[in-house]
Parts: structure tokens; sequence; C-alpha cells
């Protein structure tokens, strides 16, 4: 078969690595954005606060903002896939208090032993999802939404009226998330670590990129013989398993656990995950725009508090910023879509 | 690529594939019905090694239904298919793709998110060490499938964006990746541009010449002519004709294609046209239709043609107020009508049949009478309540005169067949007396001998007075029934025919903006 004489071009653009570049190029924009928005938010608040840049302010906001990238890591695995999985917050709790529990029901475990506990928490969770989800084949909103409450619900009859204190935590325990390199917890840099390995996987293994593939067209997914299915169980096993761990940071963070942990923490984790730039329908975004998001939520919480703002527009700003978030998303979308279009159109005529 | 059914060519060098070779791919008497319909009788095809076969036939003669089969989509009844002579069961999607067959849909469903390359290779891309995606390999690989297509598109770019025909080279890159061996386009042209249809037209050739079998599905017959060698001709879910296309002149295929008496438009004398009903000026949503300007008078029958998307059942929709628009009027008999309700339009005695009758034209859940009656309520209620004599009666004068086939007006809407459904959606109007209807697809998925019934209901009601503006992409029903036919194109009026003057070639010519073909 030899090569016909005249190549002809794509009849989308004139050049066609153009569109790419439009494309690459708005993306990075959308990512470049949040950290823009970061310090910005940092530059105005230090200006006014200066206290609000000290060293242990900084070790605040990064060990705040490294349990919610965590959750942003499994929250992200799913809405990529066109799910969502609102019970984050409720497995933190239960495994938070479950686990650290632990230390005193079971005297002299080792700290493993308790993190392989939350995780196992997290993971049984996360099946539960998935096999309603993925098998049962109920929308992840009304699923989630449900375990959100039966898991809470289940927290608080366990824990009852009680709660575990920091006194009776090991101090090897609670010095996981307080010690830390100058102003960076060393729990930061471990989460950094493993969210670049969960960037990894999404981008560079079949599976991962099949997230992405169900998120974009689940009718074509299917077509193509993505077990999409499968996929997606494993999608929110990895969510629960990961908020499992959360957990037992969370405690290790806190030292105090009572029926109350995390709630909440599912919406600010969405949150995170959609100013992060992952598009709440699927198909498109990436964990480190997500941690990116939870670390500027994080920021924007403990720039308030500095200010002496009421907690009130703590939620409120968070809300704002994910109408913007969404909207801009919204936005770019139509004028890609557009755009490449019209290069398509003026190519044709 | 065919590598086995190479071994069965006789060595005689020609690419002309001759009836005394065995067919790669056979479908033998394959039928298809659902529920009452039948949508397949004799679906029989022959496919040979480096040809390009034509499957042609009016809308509802059966071709979609044999390439849903060839695709795994449906399950055949009766008939069996045989590749390389050996009987083949294509239970899904991808049993067809193990057995060598890719359709090219006529807009194919990518991952708009994903690159060129991946949505090429998705759960199939090449692997590096620890089972890595080898993103460059994966590159690479693309740009030698589009090479010898003659195609440049980068592999690195996502999807969203592109134009349908290079959605459909991504799909036909896909199918090469795969090693397909029957390559099935339907309808690949019907959204093209004329420069598009050229570049496509190689692309087959090209696939054509290094043996693939191509089964090319249009209705475009100089299309046909252009790149086919040989052509299956459907009627009524019947093959009636199968062989090369040499000595065959379009005039030949129409023949077979129609094959029975056309309902033909008596035309202009019978009645007078009456005054204008609806006067469309100037009207433009921004983005969506520019200018449109057209009149309508009582007993005419006018088509508005054009391809899917250039705005046609939008412009349907603003005259009858369920969309807004931007600039200019809609009168109806002489009267300005409010624009964005549809409650004044309805008053002023305008009916819509829209295109999609089980999401906007019927009730599913009502009864047959129910929703006859459904537009007439307010007639038909005393003092608030509806009255359900005379809604009996009313349904079933319709009923009766429609002649919609139903056990009783009591039983769901969602009994009746799809062409029984369509008219008791045309008898809801009906029933209300309009002076202006417009049908937007009226017999889409429809059988024939309802189709004909559905045409011949429409030029009565012209006959009565009654203005109809119909939408159709179904060109023999434009030219069948229409007095007059106005061509949309991006969102513009382009061209305006009258019965006597319009042909398929010149709607084509006008919708798709192309200088018309020469026909070899």
């Amino acid at each position: 078969m030899s090569a016909p004489a005249e190549v002809i071009v794509s009849t989308t653009a004139d050049e066609s690595s153009s569109s790419r570049r439009l494309a690459d190029l708005v993306f990075k924009i959308r990512e470049f954005g949040i950290i823009a928005v970061l310090l910005v938010f940092v530059g105005v608040t230090a200006a006014i606060q200066p206290r609000f840049v000290d060293s242990q302010n900084i070790k605040f906001i990064f060990t705040n903002a490294t349990i919610y990238a965590l959750l942003a890591l499994g929250e992200t695995m799913v809405v990529v896939a066109r799910n969502i999985d609102l019970s984050v917050g409720s497995v933190l709790g239960l495994s938070a208090y479950l686990s650290s529990d632990l230390f005193t029901r079971a005297h002299g475990i080792p700290i493993v032993g308790v993190f392989a506990a939350g995780l196992g928490i997290g993971l049984a969770c996360g099946v539960i999802n998935g096999a309603i989800i993925a098998v049962g084949r109920v929308p992840s909103l009304v699923v989630t939404l449900a375990t959100l409450y039966v898991i809470r619900g289940f927290d608080i009859i366990v824990v009852g009226g009680g709660m575990v204190v920091a006194s009776s935590l090991p101090s090897g325990f609670l010095a996981i998330a307080s010690s830390s390199f100058g102003p960076v917890p060393y729990l930061a840099i471990v989460v950094a670590v493993v969210i670049g390995l969960g960037a990894y996987y999404l981008r560079s293994f079949r599976s991962g990129r099949e997230l992405y593939a169900i998120g974009s067209n689940p009718e074509a997914a299917q077509l193509a013989g993505i077990p999409t299915g499968k996929r997606i169980f494993t999608a929110f096993v990895l969510s629960g398993g990961i908020a499992g761990i959360a957990g037992v940071l969370w405690a290790s963070n806190y030292g105090t656990i009572d029926s109350t942990a995390g709630t909440g923490y599912e919406l600010q984790v969405v949150a995170a995950v959609v100013v992060g730039g992952v598009a709440i329908f699927g198909g498109s975004g990436t964990v480190v725009g997500a941690a990116f998001g939870a670390l500027l939520l994080a920021t924007i919480n403990q720039a308030l508090y500095v200010l002496g703002i009421s907690s009130f527009w703590d939620e409120a700003i968070a809300g704002l910023l994910l109408i913007a978030a969404i909207s801009l998303d919204h936005g770019i979308a139509a004028s890609l879509t557009s755009a490449l279009r019209k290069r398509s159109l003026e190519r044709a005529t | 690529m065919n590598d086995a059914s190479g071994a069965n060519r006789v060595g005689d060098g020609t690419k002309t594939p001759g009836e005394a070779l065995n067919p790669l791919l056979v479908m033998d008497r394959v039928a298809k019905s659902f529920g009452a319909v039948r949508a397949l009788g004799d679906g029989s095809l022959e496919l040979f090694t480096g040809e390009t076969h034509a499957l042609v036939g009016e809308n509802g003669a059966g071709k979609s239904t044999m390439v849903k089969i060839l695709a795994g989509v449906y399950q055949p009844d009766q008939g069996n298919l045989r590749i390389d002579g050996k009987e083949v069961v294509i239970a899904s999607p991808a049993a067809a793709r193990d057995a060598g067959i890719a359709v090219i849909y006529q807009e194919p469903s990518l991952f708009p998110d994903l690159t060129v390359a991946e949505n090429v290779f998705i759960g199939r891309q090449p692997l590096r060490s620890a089972r890595r995606i080898d993103r460059k390999a994966m590159h690479r690989r693309v740009l030698e499938l589009l090479a010898p297509l003659g195609v440049r598109l980068d592999p690195e770019r996502i999807a969203r964006g592109l134009s349908i025909a290079d959605q459909q080279i991504v799909e036909i890159a896909k199918a090469l990746s795969l090693d397909a061996r029957v390559i099935v386009m339907d309808e690949p042209t019907a959204a093209l541009s004329a420069y598009e249809v050229q570049r496509l037209f190689r692309v087959v050739e090209t696939l054509r010449a290094s043996g693939a079998a191509v089964l090319f599905i249009s209705h475009r017959l100089n299309e046909v002519f252009a790149i086919c060698q040989r052509v299956t001709v459907m009627r009524d879910g019947m093959r009636v004709l199968s062989r090369p296309l040499e000595g065959l002149s379009p005039d030949d295929l129409v023949r077979a294609m129609v094959g029975r008496d056309v309902v033909e438009r008596e035309q202009a004398g019978v009645i007078e046209r009456g005054e204008v009903v609806l006067k469309v000026e100037r009207l433009t949503r921004e983005g969506v239709f520019v200018d449109i300007s057209f009149e309508v008078r009582s007993g005419e029958i006018v088509a508005l043609a054009g391809l899917v998307g250039s705005g046609r059942s939008e412009v349907a929709r603003a005259i009858f107020g369920i969309d807004r628009y931007d600039a200019g009027a809609v009168y109806v008999g002489g009267e300005r009508l409010k624009k964005g309700a549809s409650a004044a339009a309805m008053a002023a005695g305008v009916g819509l049949v829209p295109e999609d009758r089980r999401l906007q034209g019927l009730v599913m859940e009502l009864s047959i009478g129910g929703n006859i009656a459904l537009a007439s309520l307010g007639r038909l209620s005393r003092f608030g309540f509806v009255r359900r004599a005379a809604e009996h009666k009313l349904a079933g004068e319709w009923a009766t005169r429609l002649r919609i086939k139903y056990a009783r007006l009591s039983s769901q809407v969602s009994t009746l067949s799809g062409g029984n459904q369509q008219k008791s959606v045309l008898a809801k109007w009906l029933s209300r007396r309009p002076r202006l209807l417009i049908v937007d697809e009226p017999t889409r998925g429809i059988d024939v001998a309802t189709k004909s019934e559905v045409h011949r209901l429409l030029v009565e009601l012209a006959q009565e007075g009654i203005a109809v503006l119909m939408i159709s992409s179904e060109l023999p029903e434009v030219l069948r029934v229409a007095d007059r036919v106005l061509v949309m194109r991006e969102g513009r009026l382009v061209a305006e025919f009258f019965h006597q003057e319009a042909s398929e070639e010149s709607i084509v010519a006008a919708a798709t903006g192309q200088a018309q073909m020469v026909v070899p």
C-alpha cells in the first residue's frame, strides 16, 4: 500500500498542533489560576496581618490542607469517572474514632496496626459504596448521600457520649501529624509524594485513563469494552480506603475524637476537587490540581481566622469559589469548543 | 491485513471482485422484527475484499437494522452471518470488533476529553515496562495509521472540537488499529462539507485498495456512483437488487428503491392557494439562525430541508414560541405572535408535531384517547371538569379518520406502533383544527405503509386549507409532498425550489453548499 501523493490535513484546523497548544494553554491557565488566587490571598492577608506567614501558622495550614488533599485524591478518582463520593467525611469520622480507640482497647498495639485498622474500615465502607453503585447500578449521588448518614449514625451509636482524648494516645502517634521540617510537616511531604504517585497512576496506566474515558463518555466506554463497573467499584474502594487513612491522620492531628469528627468534610473535599479544576461531570482534571484546591481552601480558612472574620464567611467563600470555578470551567469548555470549531469552519469555507 | 482472504483470491490481479470469488462476509436472509413491526425481512448481502459496496434504500428500508446487526447491537431473529465461509454470531459490539467488523457512524461517539491517540487506543494502549502506557509508541502508531489515509491529525490534541469529518477519521484509525476487514460506513457524508466528502472518498479508496471490504451507506446516489463498485438495494425490509454498478443508471437505482406507485401530489389547480397564514420576517437567533424570512399560504405544504444541525427545528421551535429569538417577527393570519409564548401560538391556531414523539409529543402513560384529546381539553371541559364522553367522541372520530390501529381508546398510547403513535400526535393537533400545522420529521422511524398514509394525510389537510410547514431530512418525502422547498444551511435560508424544479440533487447541493457533483 503506497502513500497517496497528496497529504490532506485535518479539516478541523489549519495546523492542528496550534489547536492543541490552545487547548493545553487553557488547561495550564486553569491550574495556574488556582496558584495565582492562592498567592493573592496569602499576599493580601499577610499585608494586613503579618502573623499569617509565620512558621507556626503556615504549618497549621499545611497540616489542615494535607488531610483535605488526601481525601481529594480519592474523590478525584471518583469524580473524573462522572461519580461522586459524599460519604468521605463520615468514613473519616468512623475510622478516626475506631482506630484511635484501639490504643485504649488493645494496649501496646503498634501504630502500624492502628493505620491498618483505619485502612480496613475505609476499604469496607468503600466496598459497600462501590458494590451498590457498580453492581446495583444506583446513582452514586444517592448511594453516598445515604451512606453519609448511615455511617455517621453508626459512628454516633458506637461512640455514644464518649470520646478519645489526647492523653490516651501515645506521643509517637500524636507526633505523626505534628513533627515537621521547619514549617512543613513531614506528613505533608509524604502526602505530596502519595499524590504524585496518584497523578502518575491516573496518567500512565490503562485503568487510570479508563476512569477518564468513563467520565468523558460512559456509553462509548462501554462500547469500547472498558469494564466500567469494575473501574468505578475500584475508584470507590480507593476513595474509602484513603478516607480511612485520613481518619487516622485526623486523630493524630486533633487528638480529641468524638462522633462529630469530619462532619461536613465531604462538601469541603468536593469543593477542593472542583476548585482544583476537576470537571464535576467527569472526564478531565488532575489530582495535583485538586490538591492545590485543598490547599487554597485551607489557606482561606486560616486567613479568615487570623483576620478575625466570622467562620460563617469561611463557608460562604468556599461556596463562592465553587460557583466561580464551575462557571469558569463551563465558560472555558464552551469557548474552547467554539474556538476549535470556528477554526474548522474557517478551514472548510 | 487480508492474509486470510488473500489466499482465496484467484491470481487474476484485478481489483474488481468477481462473483466467482468467495465473499469475505455474507449476510444470509437475515430478518428482524420489533414487536409487530418487521424492520427487516430479507437482509442479504455479500461483501468481497477490495470492494466498496453501496447499500441504498429509502429510510425505513432496513439499512440501519442491517448495520446494527453487523455492529452487534441487534440480534437477528432469523438468518445467519458468515465470515470467510464460517458462520459467526455477533452477540455484542465487542464480538463485532473481534470478528473484524468496524462501524463508522454518521456522528461518531468519541471521548471528548481524551486525546486523539487515546481515542484510537483506549483500553489497548501500547505498554512499556511495569505496564505503563507508552505514549510515544502510541502517538507514533496513530501517525502510522493515519499516514496511508493521507490525513494529518495531531495525535496529542483532545477530541473535543474536532469536526465530524475528523471524528470519523479517528474512528477509521481505530478500525485499522483493530485490523478490521469489514468497514461499515453509515451515511458518513450526511454532515460533511464538500471538501470533507472528497477527503473521505480518498480514504475509502485507500481502504478498499488495501484489501478491506467497505460497506458504504448513502442517500446520495452520485456518491454511490463515484466510489462504489457494487450495490445492494433494499426496499421495505427486502433485498431487491444486488449487482455491480456498471451498467446501472441513477434512475435504475431510484426505481429499484421506490418500486411502487409514488403518491404523486396533485399539483396546483386543484385548489387555489389561499391567503398568507404564516409570515416569518427576518427571524434571527444569535448563533443558531439568521435572517429567516418566508411565507406559508393556506393550502400549501412548505418543506424546510437541510442537514441535521442546519437550524430547521430551531426555526420551528421559535415560530411556535418554545424558544426565544433575538430579532424579527412571526405573523399568523396577519397578527404578530408574542415571542416565546407557545400558548399564544396555540391560541392563534398553530400546532406543532415535534420531532421526538416519545419525549415531546405524547404522554406515554396516558391512554390513546387521552393523548388525542390533550390539546383540546379547554373545549371539552365544563366548569373545569373534562367531559369524558365528549373526550371519547372526539378521540374516536379522529382515530377513525386517521386510521389509527388500536385495540381500545383507553389503552396506553405506548402500546401503539411507532406509526400509530405518530398518527396520534397528528390527531391531537388536528382535533384543534389548526390554521397552521408544523410537523418536524413526521415519518421518522415508522414503517413504509404508514409513512405513505401520513403523506396522504398531509396532502388532504392542505387541500382542506390548512397551511403545513414540514421539516424533513428525507428527500423523497420532501419531493413527494411539498409544494415548495426551502433549504437551510448553517442557520441561513439558502435556496427555494418549487415542486417542479426541486430534485434530490439540487436540494443536497444547496444544503451542503457544494456545486453539484459530476456523476460519472
